[in-house]
């Protein structure tokens, strides 16, 4: 935790942590504490999906987390071409990166869901492969944010790719009705009966909350620590500036 | 704003003309890509007739990719895109310009691409109509996602590579409309082929629009 912009807008960040990031890191982590008790010791096994049951617990959460994270990217990459904003311009590459992490995770625990239920880690299925898609992307996103450009630049090309890639969140989302699908319908906002209830929808509900506290923990300190990047690159500047002042000025006397 | 893009269609088409790039490059690209898939599918006409639909599009999609490349690759020379932005040309005239100049050409690449697996594959063509719409609308869909994302991604040493990683995922849809409408239109699969038209006609109104909003920034800030 160091402070290294003194000059930044009021409110900035200025150091890598604040009162309220550590109170989500206390919750995030109380949270799942409480999600592995009741995922591996309240909940029983379920009667037709046995123990595997217990991946849901993760899996449904960390693709929760990841829309909300990325359509949040989305939201924040508009204002930056509206406002041409710093602060949303990084916000929406936090919410990326988290995003991307969370997807990640859900394609991984998927395909062990598979493993087990299906017999196979991959199958050709509509969500599957969407879902797939759309981690290409916001790695894409991310591959843009890493080409040498200036900030705004940078910002720009950034923001349209950002708001581009959303446009496949609700393909994704709905691809288990529009297309013949062996995964699941959609289980929590959809409009079959999930068939799930008591201890188990408590768990998941838990585990949701959770994991979305975990993203918005995780983006938070992951966008502190970009903008202090951006600072520490204008004071470098700054101080290079002031350097070649004062040589001129010893030059002059 | 339609003025402005004609005269950019005009101007990337002449410029086409003139080096046919297309021709000479583009066109040979895809008869070999439709020579290899036969050698990977090791010549079996039965299953390349059954897989021409997809075959047709991943074809289509990796030409759009070289096309899309080509058309930005020479904005950077000799200093066009300043030359554009300091034009009093409306972004959106020159982001629909580029839109027709690419639905121009890449609808040129699929009536060879068409003829030559009639030829190679032994298909037989049916369901015209809905042949001629699905291939309009997916090019159009291509052509203005291939706009979106070559200025971003086209032109630069280090850029040229990240070019399929952003466009190839954004038209996977495209893909996956397109080939089912085809395999109604061959008599492959049943019914729903004017469904995917429509979801292809939607995915161009989607890209249209937002590249006619955005391209305004983008030409000032790449």
């Amino acid at each position: 935790m160091t402070d290294i912009a003194p000059d930044s807008p009021a409110g900035a960040p200025t150091s890598t942590s604040s009162r309220a990031t550590r109170v989500l890191g206390v919750l995030s982590l109380a949270g799942l504490a409480l999600t592995v008790v009741y995922a591996f010791a309240i909940t029983g096994p379920d009667v037709r999906l046995g123990n595997s049951v217990r991946i849901m617990y993760v899996h449904v959460p960390t693709v929760t987390a990841a829309y909300c994270l990325m359509i949040a990217n989305a939201l924040f990459s508009g204002y930056t071409l509206w406002k041409r904003s710093t602060f949303s311009d990084l916000a929406a590459h936090a919410c990326a990166e988290v995003g991307v992490l969370m997807l990640g995770l859900t394609l991984v625990v998927g395909a062990i869901w598979g493993r087990m239920t299906w017999g196979a880690f991959w199958v050709w299925d509509a969500r599957l492969t969407t879902t797939a898609l759309l981690f290409l992307m916001y790695i894409g996103y991310l591959a843009i944010r890493g080409l040498p450009a200036s900030p705004r630049v940078r910002a720009t090309r950034s923001a349209i790719v950002g708001i581009a890639a959303a446009m496949l969140i609700p393909i994704v989302h709905k691809s288990v009705e529009w297309w013949a699908s062996l995964h699941q319908n959609e289980t929590v906002l959809g409009k079959v009966n999930p068939n799930i209830s008591g201890n188990q929808y408590f768990t998941l509900m838990l585990a949701m909350v959770t994991f979305l506290l975990v993203a918005v923990w995780m983006a938070m300190h992951r966008f502190r620590v970009l903008w202090l990047i951006e600072q520490l690159d204008v004071v470098g500047v700054d101080e290079a500036i002031e350097a070649r002042r004062a040589e001129n000025i010893g030059v002059g006397q | 704003m339609m003025h402005d893009a004609l005269v950019i269609a005009g101007k990337d088409l002449r410029l086409e003309a003139r080096s046919r790039v297309a021709l000479n490059q583009v066109l040979p690209f895809v008869l070999a890509v439709v020579l290899l898939f036969g050698f990977a599918l090791d010549a079996d006409t039965l299953l390349l007739r059954r897989a021409t639909s997809g075959l047709f599009w991943v074809t289509v999609l990796f030409s759009a990719v070289m096309v899309v490349q080509r058309s930005f690759a020479i904005e950077r020379q000799d200093g066009v895109t300043d030359a554009l932005r300091l034009s009093a040309l409306s972004p959106g005239g020159i982001f629909l310009g580029k839109v027709m100049s690419l639905f121009c050409q890449l609808l040129l690449v699929e009536v060879v691409l068409g003829l030559a697996v009639i030829v190679f594959y032994d298909v037989t063509p049916s369901g015209a109509a809905l042949l001629l719409v699905v291939s309009v609308a997916a090019t159009l869909g291509i052509a203005a996602a291939g706009c979106l994302y070559g200025p971003l991604a086209a032109g630069l040493r280090n850029r040229d590579t990240l070019l399929p990683l952003l466009l190839l995922p954004v038209l996977a849809p495209v893909l996956l409309a397109a080939s089912r409408a085809f395999e109604v239109a061959l008599g492959q699969a049943a019914g729903g082929g004017w469904q995917w038209a429509a979801m292809l006609g939607i995915f161009a109104v989607v890209y249209l629009v937002l590249g006619v909003a955005v391209w305004g920034p983008l030409l000032e800030e790449t």
